[in-house]
């Protein structure tokens, strides 16, 4: 007796009614729609939360009246020269140390030291060091970058190819035709993660320095918002932190495609 | 064609960049007495080596045998040495692992390390030497095992050397590719006329591609045999199968019967 055939079904054939997107989204919504009918029926009083409408509204006047928009201003300028300013000192040691046996003797003993310091914890010192104007911020901001891009800087420029290394020198390069054409290029990914986690510890850090002491920025709104129980425009100003967080990555995403496309394991397009 | 300038590779306790020039003119290679040891271990044990200029050596040993150690030893990779030797300033290496630099396009591969800032068209020359003048562009990651070795060939090519080090480049290759590549070996060898000292542990690469194959065991040039036949050589010409044979037996290996061969 023959057996009986039955036919394998190629995946694509078998039809998905609804794509995958728009299931994806529907859970959110979902909980905005109920967020707003709490508040609506007064289950969730605007005290404790706003409703999703209000704050709606509060973001579009806050950004028609440039309240909004001068306080984005005022962050991302925090945030970009503490980055700058953690981005030279970290990457300065991290090739200090990563270069040289001396430089790693001298440094990162040092650096692992201060690392073990929470850096939130420094901000009582930086405030009797510098005041409460831009300074502290600045240099909190500097201190939580630094640490991150010299440890993957650092990591970066010990974990290159020993092979390489190698070849490099058998096609005649000398020391600082490998430090820039075979120990720089093969760090640039761990430059990369460190520059990444680097960009979410700044953003932290300008929260953390806004709250305590500010006289403009986001957080300025955000502690004038927590005196008048304005909850729409806390929620506004937690928006606006998350989606300057979001394009900061997106930024580094982009970069981190035009400079490793190189890499076997890279699978973006 | 004269080998120029000798360049004595310097033990690190003596590197003074001293030049030698001496009687050997028309040798690429001259080894006297090298030791080379790891934590008390001869490796390499008072071994003597000449090669003259544009002649073809293949190393043979088993692993461990330090047939690679020596070949690092003249690439200057490895100067943790005793003895004397001297090799051509322009000598180059291709290694059993491409080891192109991912970061670099392959011409800038093949450029890598060039004095002067030598234009693209010297790649695409080079390139086009070895067959690969359709991936001039391409990332490493995107060459075949194949098309990685030619580049890495192409790279060492583009030196002109007057030794060209080769370290079990077939290695990593699968069969197929082997075949043409060793061919493409041959080839180049001739057409550039530069020696070449080839370490492989496969016996019928040796025979088919060396002028002498040298068999290298405890530290020392043990056995060499002299491989008179014109090329492109078969590998089933009786001498060469005798030579195998030979060589077998004194890697410490019993050669099959012949007939077996023959069955097939």
């Amino acid at each position: 007796m023959s057996p009986v055939l039955e036919p394998v079904v190629p995946l694509s054939a078998r039809r998905r009614t609804v794509p995958r997107w728009l299931r994806r989204t529907t859970g959110p919504l979902l909980l905005l729609v109920l967020w707003q009918v709490s508040s609506a029926t007064g289950v969730l009083p605007s005290d404790t939360l706003a409703s999703p409408g209000t704050i709606a509204g509060t973001a579009s006047d806050l950004l028609k009246d440039g309240t909004l928009p001068h306080a984005m201003l005022v962050s991302v300028q925090r945030v970009l020269i503490g980055l700058a300013l953690g981005g030279v000192i970290g990457i300065a040691l991290a090739l200090v140390s990563g270069l040289s046996r001396l430089g790693e003797d001298l440094v990162d003993a040092s650096v692992q030291m201060l690392r073990s310091i929470p850096w939130v914890g420094m901000i009582p010192l930086f405030i009797i060091w510098m005041g409460i104007g831009e300074a502290p911020k600045i240099a909190l901001i500097a201190l939580g970058v630094t640490f991150h891009l010299y440890l993957n800087v650092y990591a970066g420029i010990r974990g290159v190819d020993a092979q390489l290394i190698e070849a490099g020198n058998s096609l005649g390069l000398g020391r600082w035709g490998l430090i820039r054409h075979v120990v720089l290029p093969g760090a640039l990914p761990g430059a990369m993660t460190g520059l990444r986690y680097s960009l979410a510890t700044a953003w932290l850090a300008l929260v953390f320095g806004e709250t305590i002491n500010a006289d403009d920025g986001i957080g300025f709104l955000l502690n004038r918002a927590r005196e008048f129980f304005q909850t729409d425009v806390i929620v506004v100003c937690l928006i606006v932190y998350a989606a300057l967080g979001l394009l900061a990555d997106f930024i580094v995403r982009t970069l981190e495609r035009l400079l490793l496309q190189w890499r076997p394991n890279f699978t973006g397009k | 064609m004269a080998t120029e300038l000798h360049r004595q590779v310097n033990s690190p306790e003596k590197e003074s960049g001293q030049e030698q020039e001496d009687g050997s003119g028309g040798a690429a290679v001259r080894v006297r007495s090298l030791t080379r040891s790891f934590d008390g271990r001869a490796v390499i044990d008072n071994l003597q080596l000449d090669v003259p200029a544009g002649e073809f050596v293949v190393l043979l040993g088993r692993s461990g045998c330090g047939k690679s150690t020596l070949l690092r030893v003249l690439a200057g990779l490895d100067r943790e040495i005793e003895g004397e030797v001297l090799v051509p300033r322009r000598k180059a290496v291709a290694f059993q692992a491409p080891r192109l630099m991912p970061w670099k396009r392959v011409w800038r591969n093949v450029l890598l390390g060039l004095p002067g800032r030598p234009g693209r068209a010297v790649a695409e020359r080079a390139l086009k030497e070895v067959g690969l003048d359709h991936r001039v562009d391409a990332w490493p990651k995107t060459l075949s095992g194949g098309e990685a070795q030619r580049a890495s060939l192409a790279r060492a090519l583009v030196r002109e050397p007057d030794l060209l080090l080769l370290d079990e480049p077939f290695g990593a290759l699968d069969a197929l590719t082997r075949i043409t590549a060793q061919q493409l070996v041959a080839e180049l060898w001739q057409r550039r006329g530069c020696a070449v000292l080839l370490v492989t542990h496969d016996v019928e690469e040796a025979l088919l591609l060396a002028d002498r194959v040298l068999v290298m065991d405890g530290g020392v040039i043990a056995h060499q045999v002299r491989v008179d036949r014109d090329r492109p050589r078969d590998i089933a010409d009786p001498l060469l199968a005798e030579l195998r044979t030979e060589l077998l037996d004194r890697l410490g290996v019993r050669a099959p019967e012949p007939a077996v061969h023959k069955v097939a």
